[in-house]
């Protein structure tokens, strides 16, 4: 105001009765302009709002999640003894599968400790216990599946690397601390000074941890091994079936009820409820899937083709609605001209209106299926938040009948156990999640950029 | 006019149902030409969260060393495990209900009205409950009445019922710290809040004289019950309806208060959490194996008997499970937190001769 104030050259000549000038600023005008400014901050203000809350989201996601793509991992040579693999030598598979994990476990921790006695590496009061609990639980089972399948290791001395565990990985994260580690039942001070020497010695190393995108779950005492493979393949699988079943039949409709169909109240109706179904909360579908697809029809509980049709009926009203929306964008110009040059109602939709409104179309459904992609509540009611470890077949094998989770499943799970390093963990996989969306909506905008035609 | 309607209205259910068909064949031939039968052959397990981690260490363990598929295993809650168990017979139900708390009667019925009629209860350990609170405070030494006198609505003071007046521990225990009172209670819907209800606030009803205040001013027994399970709603005593992380989490966000866990989900988390012993006891599972440790429920879980022998793995599932590598006091489940069943053996023979559950007593 003061500026209005400051601006106008001739404050003297105000009294001048009836004149207006455009330097002076009467009431209503100022008014109108504070309004406008007052506006203006007002969205502003939201815009910085939303922006300060989504990097504190993002800030505090990759503070926690980074760390989960590195793992620590201790790699030392090990000794495959046949007495203890092979009680009775004779390389029998039967005989062989007899040797549990717990004796391949006890194995590991007998040769570690020998490592680290022949290498001269020694901590004060460190028990032997100690020692191979340093090594994840998640070893034997790995050291297991290699010399089942290849029995001719035994007796062989193999480098071998095995994941540390969630406690010694979070110490060399900066996670855990000498101080927490006197108070924490699951680590000793000892295991930890042990890291320092074996890190110092390159025995223990952290890198790059690719088991992080490739691994399946593991249970709450092996977080090191948890991993997001089948997450990731379930929802991969998920997507691509929603795409199968959704565009065809989304594309179908839309143009139906936009080219063909009579408007009469049945179509009205129709309309209606395609909006409305959009709106249903995504729980209902999953009570729906569960009592169509699994009690009904009877297929496989926790499998990604149920997740997939039970998501594909959440999804098609959104496609819908979309491409009505890019086809009633195609001007009607356009179809005026093809039918005026003697094309058949049929032609002009799939010669000129389709391939224009193409753009809209995919970018609708590409954005469908990540607001998808996010979903975890349908899947609660059948079966897919779930602890699987069994990879799924390939596509064309059935996998996709096959037990899966999907990448929000994962995150949601692994937030409620009780290690802290799940956690960090939990974080990670929403790094990936938001990857997988940050992905699939540039190739929206990309789309929309090389297809869009304006006039 | 009625005609067309009836015409409209006909052949819309028509279309229905050949969509329907359309459907249903597009999924069989899905199905077909995936060449798949959709015989199931993983074991299906839902059920309590409680139960959840220690069903994943043995399904785990069980996909290692057997050449069976791991079993896929659910969490969800008890009730809802054993709704679903109870659904009937066939491939597309579960074939075992984790539980932390016993089956009902409700359950059965429901059970044998869906031709579930034999099924066979499995108790394979004990999960003792806790009372922890941030590791940098002082630390507590609490008795049920002590419990009782902090969340209950009413509580006995100079000899009558009052509404709950204490705002600090050491109000009504000179013991205790000069702390505001604020105690993070389980949500209704889980199946720890049982244990604390029975366990601890009836039993601090008693032993501060309020049940016999309640039965004094005309109640009947279960009335008396029922009054002192009620909690004070002035914001001491919070719900929490999520899990134990978000127990964790407040706990972390007001430093005064106490919670309520799992002893294994203590025992993961000793680095923030120090526990509190009950009438004089540390937690711990040795101390709830004898006994002395009050506060502690059975886990069980109840294993559809007609899927034995359909479902592979099933029946190596349940022994595995049950078998002292795992269930046993140095498996790996008492390494997690489970406080072993002194009666395994009991359970074991019992899971080898297939004994279905009697009616509840």
């Amino acid at each position: 105001m003061s500026d209005a104030t400051a601006a106008n050259p001739m404050p003297a000549a105000a009294p001048a009765r009836g004149k207006t000038s455009l330097y002076t600023q009467d009431a209503l005008t100022r008014r109108r302009n504070a309004a406008e400014a007052r506006f203006k901050m007002y969205g502003l203000v939201a815009i910085v709002v939303s922006l300060l809350v989504l990097a504190v989201m993002l800030f505090t996601i990759f503070r926690d999640g980074t760390s989960a793509f590195r793992q620590a991992t201790i790699a030392f040579p090990i000794t495959l003894e046949a007495e203890t693999l092979d009680p009775a030598g004779a390389r029998n598979p039967e005989d062989l599968a007899k040797v549990t994990t717990i004796g391949y476990g006890n194995l590991i921790g007998r040769q570690f400790a020998n490592y680290l006695t022949a290498e001269g590496i020694v901590v004060d009061g460190i028990s032997d216990k100690d020692i191979s609990g340093m090594i994840s639980r998640d070893a034997p089972g790995r050291l297991r599946d290699m010399v089942l399948a290849d029995p001719s290791l035994i007796g062989q001395t193999i480098d071998f690397s095995a994941y540390a565990t969630g406690r010694i990985d979070g110490y060399l994260k900066g996670r855990v601390t000498l101080d927490t580690a006197e108070l924490d039942s699951n680590v000793s001070v000892e295991q930890l000074q042990l890291a320092d020497i074996l890190t110092e010695r390159g025995i223990l190393s952290i890198a790059f941890n690719m088991g992080f995108l490739t691994n399946p779950d593991a249970s709450d005492q092996r977080p090191e091994s948890a991993g997001l493979g089948i997450a990731i393949i379930g929802s991969l699988y998920m997507m691509m079936l929603v795409l199968i079943f959704t565009l065809p039949v989304g594309v179908a409709a839309s143009i139906y009820l936009e080219e063909f169909a009579p408007k009469n109240k049945l179509t009205d109706l129709i309309e209606v409820n395609i909006s409305n179904l959009a709106a249903v909360p995504s729980i209902v579908f999953g009570i729906l899937g569960l009592a169509i697809f699994i009690n009904f029809a009877g297929l496989p509980q926790s499998s990604s083709l149920v997740g997939a049709l039970v998501i594909s009926l959440m999804t098609l009203p959104t496609i819908i609605i979309a491409t009505r929306a890019a086809i009633r964008a195609v001007p009607p110009s356009i179809r005026d001209a093809a039918l005026g040059v003697g094309a058949s109602k049929m032609q002009t939709v799939f010669h000129h209106v389709l391939p224009l409104a193409m753009p809209g179309i995919l970018t609708g459904t590409i954005l469908g299926l990540a607001s998808a992609l996010g979903e975890t509540a349908p899947l609660l009611l059948i079966g897919m938040v779930a602890f699987v470890t069994n990879y799924p077949a390939g596509p064309l094998d059935g996998g996709v009948m096959d037990p899966a989770t999907a990448l929000p499943v994962q995150v949601y799970s692994w937030a409620s156990r009780s290690d802290p390093a799940f956690i960090e963990r939990s974080s990670g996989a929403i790094i990936v999640l938001l990857a997988f969306l940050v992905i699939m909506n540039v190739a929206a905008i990309l789309l929309r950029r090389r297809f869009e035609r304006r006039w | 006019m009625i005609g067309t309607q009836e015409m409209v209205s006909w052949s819309l259910m028509e279309m229905q149902m050949t969509l329907v068909k359309i459907t249903l064949s597009t999924v069989a031939v899905l199905a077909g030409t995936t060449g798949l039968a959709l015989a199931r052959d993983n074991v299906q397990v839902t059920g309590s969260s409680t139960v959840l981690p220690y069903a994943t260490i043995v399904a785990e363990a069980f996909g290692e060393n057997f050449d069976f598929p791991t079993p896929v295993v659910e969490g969800g809650g008890s009730g809802a495990g054993r709704a679903k168990m109870c659904e009937g017979v066939g491939e597309n139900t579960v074939d075992i209900a984790n539980s932390s708390s016993r089956i009902s009667q409700k359950d059965l019925d429901t059970c044998a009205a869906n031709g579930v009629t034999e099924v066979m209860e499995v108790r394979f350990g004990y999960d003792g409950i806790v009372f922890a609170s941030d590791v940098a405070g002082p630390s507590f030494g609490f008795t049920p009445a002590d419990i009782y006198n902090a969340v209950a609505e009413q509580v006995v003071k100079d000899g009558a019922l009052v509404a709950n007046p204490h705002t600090q521990w050491s109000d009504f225990n000179a013991n205790l710290p000069a702390q505001e009172i604020l105690v993070l209670v389980p949500g209704t819907k889980h199946g720890t809040r049982e244990v604390f209800d029975t366990k601890v606030v009836i039993a601090g009803c008693e032993e501060t004289g309020a049940m016999a205040a309640f039965v004094a001013a005309g109640m009947d027994e279960d009335g008396a019950e029922e009054a002192c399970m009620k909690l004070r709603t002035d914001g001491r005593s919070i719900d929490i309806d999520g899990d134990y992380t978000e127990t964790l989490a407040r706990l972390d966000a007001d430093k005064n208060a106490v919670g309520v866990f799992g002893l294994s989900f203590y025992q993961n988390n000793t680095d923030k959490l120090q526990v509190a012993t009950m009438s004089g006891v540390t937690p711990s599972t040795e101390t709830i194996a004898t006994g002395e440790y009050p506060v502690s429920r059975p886990l069980y879980f109840y294993v559809k008997l007609a899927h034995m022998d359909v479902i592979p793995g099933l029946k190596e599932y349940v022994e595995f499970f049950v078998s002292n590598d795992m269930a046993g006091p140095d498996g790996p489940l008492a390494q997690y937190g489970l406080v072993s069943d002194p009666e395994l053996a009991a359970t074991q023979a019992m899971v080898a001769a297939r004994t279905p559950m009697g009616p509840l007593e």
